[in-house]
Formats: C-alpha cells, structure tokens, sequence
C-alpha cells in the first residue's frame, strides 16, 4: 500500500534478557531503531518498531528465531504544541477511523512522528491529507 | 445402636489359605468364562498360547497376558464387555489417553459387589448408621461421587450428596447438617479450610466432621498429619480406579495400609520386566478381578507403584493390603483428581495450527489446590502483530484442553524454539508439588 511504512512487530515472551536479544540482532545487523514499544499482555508481549531498513530487520530476527511479521502502519507528522495530537486523533474519530494502537516520536529536526495502526487505511490517508495533515513516507523514515 | 466392627465378619477374617483357595477357583472360573464370552480376552489368551484349563493353580496366573489401559481405549466403547447390552445397568466414562475416553459397563452384580466392597471399607473406620457423610466427589460419569455414595447408604449413613464446586456453600451445609465425615480429595479439604478461614468459620471447633475418605490423588503422610491436626479428624485413604470400578477400598482404623478384598480382587506386584517383586518389595499394582461381569479385568496394569502386603492387620482383617501408593510407573499426572497425560495434552495442541508440536506441562501446587500450566510455543506462521490475536489463541486452547481434560488449565505462550526438544517425558513434564 502505498504511502504506508513497514512496521515490525514480534512475539517476545515477558522475561528478563529478552529485550536485550532483540537490540543485539538488531544491532548487529547494523539496524537503526526510529521508534519502538512494547505491549505485555502477562506472560508475553508484542514488541513493535519502526527502522530504517525493515526488510533486513525482519530477515534478521527471523533469523535468530522470533516470531516475527510486517504490519502496515502510517506515519503522521504532528506539530510538536500542545493539541497536535488532538487535531489528528480528532479527525481520524470524525471519519469513524479507530486507531487500534499508536506510539510517537519526536526526531532530531523537531519533527514530531506519530505511528498509527488504524483499522481503515486509505480512508485515514484521505481524511488525513484533506485536513491539511502530512504522512510521512518510508524513504523519509530512512533518512531520519 | 452400637457400631459395627466388620461388615462381613466371617469372610472379612477368613484365613489367607482359604481365601486363596477360593481366589483359586475363581480365577478358573473367570479364566473360562471370559474365554467364552470374550472375543478380545479369546484372541488375546491365544496370541499367549494360553488355554483355560492351563490355569490350575493361583501361581499359573503369570501364564496369562496382562490388559492396559490402551485395550479399554482401542476397544471403545463397548467392544470388550463380557456380557450383552441389556444386562448393563450403568456406565461411568473417564478421559483416556488420547482424547478417545474408557467406558466401563456395570451389570447390577457389578455395582452390588462395588456397593459392598466400600460398605467393609467404610465399616472398618467406623462409618454407619447414625454418621451423616458429605460427599464432595465428583458425581455423573467420574465415579468418585456415587461409588462412596452407594457405599455410604450401604452402611446406614446419610448421605449428602454435595458433588464438586461452590466451597461456600459445601461449609454452610457441612455445619449446618453437622456432617460427620466427608469424602472428597485431600487438597479439596484442605482448600475448604483455607475458605472456611477467610468465612471466620473454625472447621475444627464448629463442625461435627470426626473423619474423612481422602483419595483420588496421591498424598503424603505429611498432609494426612496436617489434615488431622488441623482438622482434628482421622483421614483415611481411598482407593481405586475407574476402570476396576472406582473407590473401592479403604485403610482400616489402625491406617497402615488399605485392604484389598481377596474374594474380590487378586494383587500381584510387578517389576520393570513383568515378573513377580519379592514380597515386600515395591513394584507396580496388577489386578485381577475375581467377580466382576460387563467388564473384567485380568492382570491388569494399574500403573501405580506400591507394596503388598499379606500379613494379617491389627484390626483382625486377613485380607492383603497394599501400602500408600509410591508414585506412578507411567507419566500420568493426578491433577485435582483429574487424571492427566501428556499424551492428552499433545493430540489437543495439534488440532491448533498456530502451535508448535513442543509443549511443556508443569504442575505446582498453589495454595492448598494443584495447578496445571501447559506452555506452547507460538509458530512463527501463526503470529499477527495483534495482542488481542494471541490472547484469543490463550484462551482458544484452554477451552479445547478443557473439553479434553475436564480441567482449567493456564496456557503460556512462549517463543518458538524455547522449549526443550524431545528428550523423553521428564523435560515435557515437571512436577514441581511436594506430595
């Protein structure tokens, strides 16, 4: 789909040192993390990201034997003031878009990044741009 | 009315010798009958090379073949019952190993010789006329609930039958009809008295409880002292299983070891090839029984280990007892007197795709109660970023281990590749309850 950005997500269970497999794949596999969390559900937890190459990310924990997959999500560049994140979320809910999860970012450039799961894609891309709202690419999330 | 001291006097302290001679014939009589009756006893006495009239003596029984509990499974439902249809009166149903239950028939013989068999264990720790007993077993196709309840209303008792579930209430009536025995598991009682304290009920000083036939799950000598002292009751075990009938047996007063009635049932203890252990020596339980009709059982193996013993007891009774059970010879696992194997645990894991064929089952105990925690891995296929997917997948198996187990189980998900690889039982279970 176009537009979106490949977010990783994978299963990890909820124990010390786990985190710490993670980061070390990823780190030698040379992957630089643009945003990132983790959701627990108890004994487990889905950990979610966003990275500069996801391709290679996703190849290399597969490889230590996670259990991983490609999520599309949207990237929301939101003005980092108080209420940016109220404009969005307030025209995504007007247009009957539900967000099913979300986590945010703030770079370097002060460009503040909001990653979206939504359960409508295309439709929270129109209302989005329509409201004058810009979503961020996956070669710009490279770059970063 | 004063209390009865034996049930049957005569036969319960009949000489070891004429107990044997009778065991003797009918064992013969057996042999014969399930010979003829029998197209699966038939086959199997031939594949053996064993004929009827090759059993002359009781030390002939080794000749015969053993029966498994896989034979039960692999003739289900009904395939090796001994008698037509129409002379079945009842059938209990337990889980078998594979997810495929046992049936056992009951002809009206069957549950007398049931009936009565408990009615001399009961007797024998001074249950009767005048005792008002709770039975907290399981009642409908488990055969804990009315196996003591028949045995219960033999002797004279009255009988509440409370079954399973809602502890509450089971201590409200316990006190309130001044109840006093109850038979159930021992780490139900015990969780009774944990709820009983939270309810600022003593079970001790308000209750008229005096004793209790504890079994369906192994047990220490531990949690029968604690159970007394706590309670200030006697605890006796309760023995049997489903397939030879249910409870059966009980220990006596003097509580060293529980009488296995020889009119009924002939023991032998086994070691790891088959052969007979020398007396005294712990091994694995086969029993024969001697008078049973829809569904005898020669040389069957119980699994459980133990020790026999042929001395005449304290309490005057000449027939064998076998001392507390020693463990299991196989890798079942007694879980709230839910008997479960992993072989159970693993055909429902492979109707679930998302789910590696590695599983880990640990049972602990909490609290006073057994725990039962299966561990799966996810498989990579099956993983959606989704936390609601997976929580669904928890309890999707836990309902399909439900159906198969009769028993709520946790489910934890773990990473694939986690799990120990097959390494023989002992990694796919750990046991972590001190018994």
């Amino acid at each position: 789909m176009s537009g979106t950005i490949k977010q990783i997500s994978l299963f990890a269970e909820n124990k010390p040192g786990r985190l710490s497999k993670i980061a070390e794949t990823l780190s030698k596999a040379k992957i630089n993390i643009r945003a990132f969390t983790i959701a627990e559900a108890g004994d487990f937890g889905v950990v979610r990201m966003v990275v500069d190459d996801p391709d290679k990310a996703y190849k290399a924990l597969q490889g230590q034997g996670f259990a991983v997959s490609e999520t599309e999500v949207i990237g929301v560049e939101m003005k980092d003031i108080p209420g940016g994140l109220h404009d969005i979320a307030d025209i995504l809910g007007k247009n009957s878009v539900n967000i099913d999860y979300a986590y945010a970012f703030v770079t370097s450039t002060h460009l503040a990044l909001l990653i979206l799961r939504v359960d409508n894609i295309p439709q929270a891309q129109k209302v989005l741009k329509a409201a004058k709202i810009r979503l961020v690419d996956p070669e710009e999330v490279r770059k970063i | 009315m004063p209390m009865l001291d034996y049930w049957n006097s005569r036969i319960e302290r009949a000489p070891l010798e004429e107990l044997q001679e009778l065991q003797e014939r009918k064992l013969k009589q057996l042999v014969e009958n399930v010979y003829r009756s029998s197209h699966f006893y038939r086959k199997r006495f031939k594949e053996a090379g064993v004929k009827p009239e090759d059993i002359k003596t009781l030390d002939d029984i080794t000749k015969l073949p053993f029966t498994y509990k896989k034979d039960l499974r692999d003739n289900y439902p009904t395939n090796m019952f001994c008698v037509p249809l129409n002379q079945v009166v009842r059938f209990h149903v337990s889980s078998g190993t594979t997810g495929k239950p046992t049936v056992v028939g009951y002809t009206r013989g069957d549950i007398d010789l049931w009936t009565s068999s408990l009615a001399r264990a009961m007797t024998s720790c001074g249950l009767g006329r005048g005792d008002i007993i709770q039975v907290s077993y399981g009642y409908g196709l488990f055969t804990g609930g009315l196996g003591a309840h028949y045995g219960a209303e033999e002797v004279g008792a009255s009988v509440i039958p409370m079954g399973v579930g809602n502890t509450e209430r089971q201590i409200e009536l316990m006190i309130d009809l001044k109840a006093t025995a109850i038979a159930c598991t021992p780490s139900y009682l015990l969780h009774m008295n944990e709820v009983a304290k939270k309810m600022g009920i003593s079970v001790k000083e308000s209750s008229n409880l005096k004793m209790a036939f504890l079994g369906a799950e192994p047990w220490s000598l531990e949690t029968r002292k604690r159970i007394e002292d706590t309670l200030g009751i006697k605890a006796y075990d309760i023995y049997g299983t489903s397939e030879m009938s249910g409870p059966l047996f009980t220990e006596c007063k003097e509580q060293n070891g529980i009488h296995v009635w020889a009119d009924h049932f002939l023991l032998e203890v086994i070691d790891k090839n088959g052969d007979p252990v020398k007396e005294g020596q712990r091994g694995e339980l086969v029993i024969t029984t001697l008078t049973k009709e829809a569904l005898p059982l020669i040389r069957y193996r119980v699994g459980d280990i133990t020790i026999l013993n042929n001395e005449e007891c304290e309490c005057g009774r000449t027939h064998p007892r076998i001392m507390r059970i020693l463990g299991r010879s196989d890798d079942m696992l007694i879980i709230r007197g839910i008997n479960v194997f992993p072989s159970q645990v693993e055909s429902v894991l492979m109707t679930i795709p998302e789910v590696g064929e590695h599983f880990q089952i640990v049972a602990e105990r909490k609290g006073e109660l057994d725990d039962l925690t299966v561990r799966v891995e996810v498989t990579r296929a099956a993983f959606s970023d989704k936390l609601a997917d997976l929580m669904k997948l928890e309890k999707k198996i836990q309902y399909e281990l439900k159906k198969v187990l009769n028993l709520q189980t946790n489910i934890e998900l773990v990473e694939t590749g986690t799990l120990p690889r097959s390494q023989g039982k002992s990694q796919k279970v750990i046991d972590k309850r001190k018994i």
